[in-house]
């Protein structure tokens, strides 16, 4: 799949906000005042961020409050929901806390609830497509969830369930690319099953019915950069683990923290870019670009 | 509304003839040609007569070689459009509703006035069956003609999608999937119509003509018999004559060695 840095951008930085604002909303740490303000701020800076960049990839942004309509049936319209109920609690339940120094506890519950839940959402938008084997795996929305937990640990100061969490995360990562890498073929689809042909004997892609690119090309049939897969994956699991795992077992300062957030956040990147390179979409054996 | 019926009162689509079909490309021309100028956005076209041209195409043909295990390689042309699945999963993922699926024929389109460009619709076909515009920035795919086939300004042999009227070969055929004595209905019968990656449960209505087996003389005429299994007279001496050349079997041996052949 082509890696849009739209897409790319929002799924890391929403995944962290939301996950920040799900620590905020189970209190860890029970912050008030202008520390509140500060950490409801870095929040909302990521998960609207993210959400906003989303947009930047559609043909017609102008529409986008249509996406609320089909809940019922698309995962992408209920992820527009959830990310505004979400939003809508935390922004009150954080009021609260800057302002009257009060914890409205169950709205702070039901607020970090949804967040999770929004992350849950964007990860169902990938992890429905049985056009993506590499995606269409329960281990999807878990990877999603581990990282917008570890990441929001992070931020939010919570040291111990951070350390503990990154390495989960880590691990569900590599469990991720492990079956990810046998999914095409075990998927069952082949150029024999997408052309009904296989009955004659092997089937090869003869012709391409253009001499040039077309948008399912682009979009679809992604390949550049495959070849340094294992690099990138050693260089994601250093930056958003390995690094930040070690700083946080440092005596705590503000540096330190910092820097291991920002090494968090690049290797999530590199590790989201990976996501969508690697993703093999099936249409590709029409093109005779797959070779399970 | 991008929940799908629980069933169409009609089930219209095409029939494809993986047999008949020459790989002309004619159905990809007419396709743009009437769907650029008729429903919806045109099918832009980005630096066409440049070094990159590209664009939107609803149809397109590709072609494949199959290898059986005893025979020639077959080259089998292949053409692809949307299929209007009974299950279409670019349908339930849209978030707008502006992927629908018709009650009344099945026919699965797009309202473009509702279209964001997303492309998530893209993403869940498996057979690249929609493409966004990049002039436009919305989706397109197959409408079946929904312009031509209810057009009542047509004379009666036109109501048929242009890919249809087009082909040369009568490799495409358009009808009603509901009804079993339909014309479609009955090459499916008859010839096992298949579908295209069943395994994806997408349950689509176009329906593909496996090639049929192709002929192979030996099962139609007799082989001659062999004349000879040697040379006889005038061919036979020329034959031993050229051996006997340098460089043939006999020509650089000694007259001993040959003696003893």
């Amino acid at each position: 799949m082509h890696p849009a840095p739209s897409v790319i951008l929002f799924t890391t930085f929403s995944g962290l906000g939301f996950g920040l604002l799900f620590w905020l909303g189970i209190g860890y740490p029970p912050v008030t005042g202008m520390t509140a303000f500060v950490m409801f701020a870095i929040a909302y800076l990521f998960a609207v961020g993210g959400l906003l960049a989303s947009t930047f990839h559609l043909g017609h942004p102008e529409r986008a409050i249509k996406a609320f309509t089909q809940w019922r049936s698309s995962w992408l319209s209920r992820e527009a929901w959830a990310s505004v109920v979400s939003l809508i609690l935390m922004a009150a339940y954080g009021a609260g806390l800057v302002f009257l120094g009060q914890r409205w506890t169950i709205l702070g519950l039901l607020g970090g609830v949804m967040s999770l839940v929004t992350v849950f959402t964007t990860s169902m938008i990938y992890t429905q497509l049985k056009t993506v084997p590499r995606w269409h795996t329960a281990l999807t929305p878990v990877r999603f969830l581990a990282f917008s937990l570890a990441g929001g640990a992070l931020l939010a100061g919570q040291i111990r369930p951070a350390i503990l969490l990154l390495l989960i995360a880590g691990l569900v990562q590599i469990m991720h690319w492990m079956r990810g890498d046998g999914a095409l073929a075990a998927s069952g689809t082949s150029l024999a099953t997408a052309t009904g042909l296989g009955r004659i004997g092997p089937v090869r892609a003869f012709e391409p019915p253009h001499t040039g690119t077309n948008y399912l090309l682009d979009e679809f049939v992604h390949v550049v950069g495959r070849r340094h897969s294992l690099q990138l994956r050693v260089i994601s699991l250093i930056l958003m683990v390995a690094i930040p795992v070690a700083l946080l077992m440092m005596p705590f300062n503000h540096v330190i923290a910092f820097l291991a957030v920002a090494s968090h956040i690049l290797g999530v990147l590199v590790a989201r870019w990976l996501f969508f390179a690697e993703a093999e979409h099936v249409v590709g054996l029409y093109y005779g670009k797959r070779h399970a | 509304m991008t929940q799908l019926p629980a069933k169409t009162e009609r089930k219209l689509g095409l029939v494809i003839d993986l047999d008949t079909c020459v790989g002309c490309h004619a159905c990809v021309i007419s396709c743009k040609g009437w769907n650029t100028e008729n429903y919806g956005a045109p099918l832009s076209d980005q630096d066409p007569s440049g070094a990159n041209p590209r664009g939107t195409f609803l149809n397109r043909v590709h072609s494949y070689e199959c290898q059986p295990d005893d025979g020639p390689a077959q080259l089998i042309h292949f053409p692809k459009s949307c299929l209007h699945c009974d299950d279409a999963p670019c349908v339930t993922v849209c978030p707008t509703g502006a992927s629908y699926k018709r009650v009344e024929d099945g026919i699965v389109l797009v309202n473009e006035s509702d279209c964001i460009g997303c492309g998530l619709c893209a993403w869940s076909c498996p057979y690249g069956a929609r493409e966004l515009d990049a002039a436009e920035g919305v989706m397109k795919k197959c409408t079946l003609c929904i312009d031509r086939i209810y057009n009542e300004n047509l004379p009666q042999e036109d109501r048929v999608p242009a890919c249809v009227r087009t082909c040369p070969a009568g490799a495409r055929h358009f009808g009603d999937f509901a009804d079993p004595e339909s014309n479609v209905s009955r090459l499916v019968a008859e010839r096992g119509g298949m579908d295209l990656m069943p395994e994806m449960g997408t349950a689509p209505v176009n329906k593909y003509l496996p090639p049929r087996p192709k002929d192979r003389i030996e099962d139609k005429a007799a082989t001659l018999e062999t004349v000879a299994e040697e040379p006889t007279g005038f061919f036979a001496w020329l034959d031993r004559a050229l051996d006997r050349l340098p460089g043939g079997p006999t020509g650089n041996r000694t007259q001993k060695e040959t003696e003893t052949l």
